[in-house]
């Protein structure tokens, strides 16, 4: 590699003002593999493709990439392996700062912290990925799989994130945001779209997590309020794993055997999901229910419309707070659909869905469940669809098509 | 006065070795262009051997609370061009002009026994700043740029002599910028006026060609482990805005936290941790609900993240392989020292 990087200075320096001609900078596996694939993401030029060798690189620390427009592409995601397994220091395996880069047909495995994180990185791609936590689901393995946060314009295509003692794919305070064709088992939360506006969930299978995909939105943070998110055509069945996340963070408290889960976000669209398997219950909306000291936050959810999923044996195995007195109360299972009740009618949350809807009849989110006034419910009000199509820059479809 | 005892050490041994060598002199146009030096020596900083024999026009100076790093030591200079002014603003964060350049030796061992590792320098271009760290070679005659950051096997013998083996990390030019970041651009972090000592000798000149925003600002802040300097919570700020707040800080690294250690978010209780659950911590949490648990450092994350050499607990997460226990301790005592609700 060094031939490669030889004189590089100073056709930087001739260059600067002008662009060059993209190139691809090749990195093979092997000795050195740290030093010479930093290099390489330090040293590329915007357009520039780093191209990962076939085989295992293993990692001592975090790698990083800085410059806007490059590609890092695999040779697949079982052929090209970033292994952090000898981490010794850094927050995650790859950290992506710039805009405009495209990550693909490649795997991190056993990133010590978070596996592949984008922060203020706006429009960036994530394409044919593999992130995996070879150990099975663990407390100790890292936080995030696929972590992009603080960013307008984020794809994420195709990606298999297994392990995660969080999230698999978690979008977080970002922007115009499309999660598609994507598979999550084994982790805590499959999917988590968390303090984010304007996101499409689609084409996704969320399986053996903990809870399949959550929709969140957590106070004292720079961007709060989500909103606008849709979550269809996903396959979100048996999420059965026990919740292995570290107490603390929010995502401890969710119960295994849950689908999809709402919570504090606004103007949210649950439609033509297939849902099998899962022990509490389908579809959870709920408010925050935790204290917290924060006047421009919003507890509640407000505005869902839910409507024409399929709904397979679900709320067999409920393992929240009263969950049991609850399916004893209701026919031996929990319904698959329910709501806490805050707002009342004035929260707009609608169901079209042909299954029975638990509302628990709370008043405020953070009422203790005992106080609870469950009851069946009907959510009737016009549940069809009505937010636009989520759609990326078209040099960001182009680059994976 | 102490702190000056290791470089005035230095500059002996320098005349008493060198006396021969004519002075550095400072190669204005490597700081300024585009290229990225190969070699330290093209700046001219040094006369060497090592980072001894500084240019005239290098102005040394110590930070009161400085950031750890597995108990380097570290010897800093500033350079300004000749004639050129900073600027300091109402708070006396320093803006330094075009061409200037802020250099950083990090190595163990004190006064003559001082044996360098590395040396980072910010160089003030004229689209910004740039980072870049460069490693000394055995025998100290240069160092050699390294962009992506190396590892080095080094002894440490900690304040209490209990010797450890370590293995340091060189950042990377990345790692340089993610802890250097204020809204994607590179700043410098230490020159802020009431944390520099600046070396006596060259004090008052510098100091002239500063141009204040509000009144002149003394190096008057507080030096975390000098109780004379201030109260704890004055010291256990200070120590937290140096050794966090350059992430953690709302244009920073670490801004999607929501945890803001440096001093303008001082009034947000939330923000500083007092009662934060955290939002991306992971395992990191250590099982504990909050940043800072009022009165119980036990159940505070951040007691348990500075107490860590995991990645993905450790806080900070680059630049330190060992844990800082007499800084645990300030906050420790900090927390300790706050009231529960």
């Amino acid at each position: 590699m060094k031939r490669i990087f030889a004189g590089f200075a100073s056709v930087l320096a001739l260059t600067a003002a002008a662009p060059i001609l993209a190139k691809d900078l090749a990195v093979a596996p092997g000795p050195g593999a740290q030093e010479r694939l930093q290099e390489a993401l330090i040293l590329a030029q915007p357009g520039d493709v780093v191209m990962l060798g076939e085989g295992r690189f293993d990692l001592t620390d975090g790698l990083s990439l800085d410059v806007a427009g490059v590609t890092v592409k695999g040779a697949g995601p079982d052929k090209s392996v970033l292994s952090f397994k000898g981490q010794l220091a850094a927050g995650e395996g790859l950290l992506v700062t710039s805009d405009n880069v495209v990550l693909r047909d490649f795997a991190v495995e056993d990133s010590r912290g978070d596996a592949i994180k984008s922060k203020g990185a706006d429009n960036i791609v994530y394409h044919n990925i593999r992130v995996e936590w070879t150990g099975g689901p663990k407390e100790t393995n890292g936080a995030y799989g696929i972590y992009p946060v603080e960013s307008e314009n984020v794809l994420i295509d195709s990606v298999l994130v297994i392990g995660a003692s969080d999230a698999g794919i978690y979008v977080g305070q970002s922007r115009n945001i499309i999660v598609r064709d994507s598979i999550a088992r084994f982790n805590v939360a499959g999917i988590e779209i968390e303090n984010s506006f304007n996101a499409d969930v689609h084409d996704n299978v969320a399986t053996n997590n903990t809870g399949g995909i959550l929709v969140f939105d957590l106070p004292n943070l720079p961007q709060q309020g989500g909103h606008n998110v849709r979550v269809f055509d996903n396959v979100v069945v048996e999420n059965d794993t026990p919740n292995f996340a570290p107490k603390g963070n929010i995502v401890a408290s969710v119960p295994a055997g849950t689908g999809v889960m709402v919570m504090a976000n606004r103007d949210i669209e649950i439609f033509d999901n297939v849902f099998d398997g899962n022990g509490s219950s389908n579809i959870m909306i709920i408010g925050y229910r935790q204290k917290f000291d924060d006047a421009k936050y919003q507890p509640m959810v407000r505005n869902v419309r839910i409507s024409d999923n399929a709904h397979g044996k679900t709320g067999f195995a409920p393992q929240f707070a009263g969950g049991e007195m609850l399916a004893a109360a209701f026919g031996g299972s929990v319904p698959p659909i329910i709501w806490d009740g805050v707002g009342g009618a004035e929260a707009k949350v609608y169901s079209s869905d042909d299954v029975p809807v638990l509302n628990l009849g709370m008043t405020k989110s953070d009422q203790p469940i005992e106080t609870a006034q469950p009851a069946l419910a009907k959510l009737a009000g016009d549940a069809a669809p009505t937010l636009p199509k989520i759609v990326m820059p078209d040099a960001m479809e182009a680059a994976i098509r | 006065m102490k702190r000056w005892q290791g470089l005035a050490g230095v500059v002996a041994a320098a005349l008493l070795v060198s006396a021969l060598p004519a002075p550095a002199v400072i190669n204005d146009s490597a700081i300024t262009e585009a290229a990225l030096p190969r070699k330290l020596s093209e700046f001219g900083f040094f006369a060497g051997p090592g980072a001894t024999d500084p240019a005239p026009a290098l102005v040394a100076y110590s930070l009161r609370t400085p950031l750890f790093s597995d108990y380097a030591e570290k010897q800093r200079f500033v350079y300004v061009p000749q004639g050129a002014r900073v600027a300091a603003d109402a708070e006396g964060r320093l803006t330094f002009p075009v061409g200037s350049a802020l250099i950083k030796t990090f190595g163990y061992g004190s006064g003559a026994a001082f044996r360098p590792i590395e040396t980072r320098v910010l160089l003030r271009r004229a689209n910004g700043w740039e980072a870049l760290p460069y490693v000394w070679n055995a025998d100290l005659s240069d160092a050699d740029l390294k962009v992506a950051g190396t590892r080095l096997p080094v002894t440490v013998t900690r304040p209490d002599g209990q010797r450890s083996e370590i293995s340091y990390a060189v950042p990377n030019k990345n790692q340089c910028k993610e802890c250097h970041s204020s809204a994607g651009a590179v700043v410098p972090i230490g020159p802020i006026a009431a944390n520099m000592d600046i070396a006596p000798a060259k004090a008052a000149a510098f100091r002239k060609r500063i141009d204040w925003a509000a009144a002149p600002i003394a190096a008057n802040g507080p030096i975390w482990n000098d109780a004379s300097t201030g109260s704890l919570d004055q010291r256990a700020r200070a120590y937290l805005m140096v050794n966090c707040a350059h992430c953690h800080n709302p244009t920073g690294s670490a801004s999607n936290s929501g945890l803001f250690l440096n001093y303008g978010a001082a009034a947000d209780r939330t923000a500083t941790g007092l009662y934060k659950r955290p939002v991306a911590a992971g395992r990191g949490s250590g099982g504990r609900e909050f940043a800072i648990a009022p009165g119980q450092p036990d159940q505070s994350i951040m007691i348990h993240r500075m107490g860590s050499t995991e990645p993905g607990v450790a806080m900070p997460e680059v630049g330190r392989s060992m844990v800082h226990e007499e800084g645990v301790a300030l906050i420790r005592e900090w927390i300790s020292s706050l009231r529960s609700e």
